[in-house]
């Protein structure tokens, strides 16, 4: 199993370690899930999510080769801005939801979820060569990530760094140092907080300094390390997707809610065939909210979906959302269901309990 | 990690501790740890008896779920409804305030059949 340059400093903070992604990685530390929820909603928390891929994308033909790739609009790109996105198979299938950062004319990023790299690097290496001048190079090995998010985490990060972070804007991002190291200040995250994500490259030593000074400086703010288990509850609250439980190979944008990201008019892509004949049709499901209407029974990954007693879809996340007090759930059910306020039950232990439709995000 | 040498221990990482002829059950230490945040602890309105080794309930934690097994029989005696708005309690303290379920013991020797503390630390490796 792979770790992480910052294997060292979870072992300092007894995180409880489990596989993810190949890597043996944090999942809690011995405050807890809810704990650490808090922290990032209501100060500075630092995730290391080193295990995440970073492809480099280059040459004249690197615009076009992203266009047919990816869901998106990467025309629309300037430099120092990235865009949520996401590659399809020609079927319409998600292969992976992805980051696109425009670092320079015709010079890409790509940051995809580390449970995906190898997959991923394989199928965007293969459409690639169907472009002239378009050098792909897999950095994941080499790049360490660190997503500080919260309230305070811009301030914590200010202390370090001459960049003034208040200037970037939301998925904008700056080539600068922090702590001396050259890397990528991104405002980006996966928490629905404000927050950034640091890109840098370096080994064990550079990685242990760059944590240290992080710590240093959000010490006065109570910054603490949040696993991957807050991670999944930070972002199921705000409703954002996580690839292989509510997105994967057998899902298409449109249902999964990404319309707002797939970019029919800019032309054909992978996938465009299809997800536009589904547009026309409408979509026979769709990914909604739910809110479980028993307080505390978390709906999980697989649980069946059921109304009027005959079994309609399935549970693709859930949880109790911390912030909310409540628990939640994401979910596929039919078209004629999806509307807020909708009822249908889950199915658990040979039990049912009813749930509500409700928007995404879920609120309080 | 705690081990208490005056609770009987299972495999499915329950305790039980007896008093007179009371068994007042628990999960461990060891499997408070594995589950996380415990948000939901489970049990009927109208549990009456506990067959040893029968699920009488399930832990719902913020990782995953778990079925709660008796480490003996007997007539429940009380539930410790006090969970239903503090269940981190079972993470905090899980072989005092965090006890689930007390039972009359119908047959005594069900915990000959149980771990001690030193057969129970081997089985999670300490």
């Amino acid at each position: 199993m792979k770790r992480t340059n910052f294997y060292a400093q979870h072992m300092a903070a007894q995180a409880k370690m489990v596989e993810f992604a190949g890597f043996e990685m944090p999942i809690q530390y011995p405050k807890g899930i809810m704990h650490e929820h808090e922290v990032v909603r209501t100060g500075v928390g630092v995730f290391d999510v080193s295990h995440m891929g970073e492809f480099d994308v280059r040459g004249t033909g690197a615009l076009a080769f992203l266009q047919q790739l990816t869901v998106n609009d990467v025309s629309k790109l300037v430099p120092g801005k990235a865009q949520y996105s996401a590659m399809c198979k020609p079927d319409g299938g998600i292969v992976d939801d992805l980051l696109v950062y425009m670092m320079s004319e015709n010079h890409y990023m790509m940051v995809v979820n580390g449970a995906c790299e190898e997959k991923d690097w394989n199928w965007a290496f293969e459409n690639s060569k169907n472009f002239a001048d378009c050098q792909l190079t897999n950095m994941s090995a080499d790049i360490n990530l660190l997503a500080v998010q919260g309230p305070k985490s811009l301030e914590t990060l200010q202390k370090l760094t001459s960049t003034n972070l208040s200037e970037i804007q939301y998925y904008g991002f700056a080539e600068g140092t922090l702590a001396g190291v050259d890397m990528i200040l991104s405002r980006t995250g996966y928490t629905g907080e404000i927050g950034m994500e640091i890109y840098f490259r370096g080994g064990e030593d550079v990685a242990a300094a760059i944590w240290n000074a992080v710590f240093a400086a959000g010490e006065e703010f109570g910054i603490e390390p949040i696993g991957l288990a807050a991670r999944d509850t930070l972002r199921l609250e705000k409703g954002y997707c996580l690839y292989g439980n509510d997105i994967d190979e057998t899902t298409h944008p449109l249902e999964a809610g990404l319309g707002w990201i797939t970019k029919l008019a800019k032309g054909t892509f992978n996938g465009s065939d299809v997800i536009a004949k589904a547009k026309e049709q409408g979509v026979t499901r769709k990914l909604v909210g739910l809110v479980i209407g028993v307080e505390k029974f978390i709906a999980r990954h697989g649980y069946d979906i059921v109304h009027n007693g005959t079994t309609v879809g399935k549970v693709t996340s859930g949880n109790i959302a911390p912030s909310l007090n409540k628990a939640i759930a994401l979910g596929y059910v039919p078209t004629e269901l999806s509307a807020p306020g909708s009822m249908v039950e889950i199915a658990a232990r040979g039990k049912t309990f009813p749930a509500e439709v409700v928007k995404i995000p879920f609120s309080a | 990690m705690t081990f208490p040498d005056n609770c009987k221990y299972t495999h499915d990482h329950e305790w039980v501790r007896v008093e007179g002829n009371i068994g007042i059950i628990g999960v461990t230490d060891h499997a408070q740890g594995e589950l996380g945040d415990v948000v939901y602890i489970d049990i009927a309105d109208d549990l009456a008896e506990v067959e040893k080794g029968g699920s009488f309930g399930t832990i719902e934690a913020v990782k995953t779920v778990a079925d709660l097994f008796s480490p003996v029989g007997g007539k429940v005696v009380e539930v410790n409804r006090g969970l239903n708005d503090a269940p981190e309690t079972v993470n905090k303290d899980p072989y005092g305030e965090g006890w689930i379920v007390k039972v009359e013991l119908s047959n005594p020797a069900d915990l000959d059949e149980l771990m001690d503390v030193n057969a129970y630390k081997e089985l999670v490796g300490h």
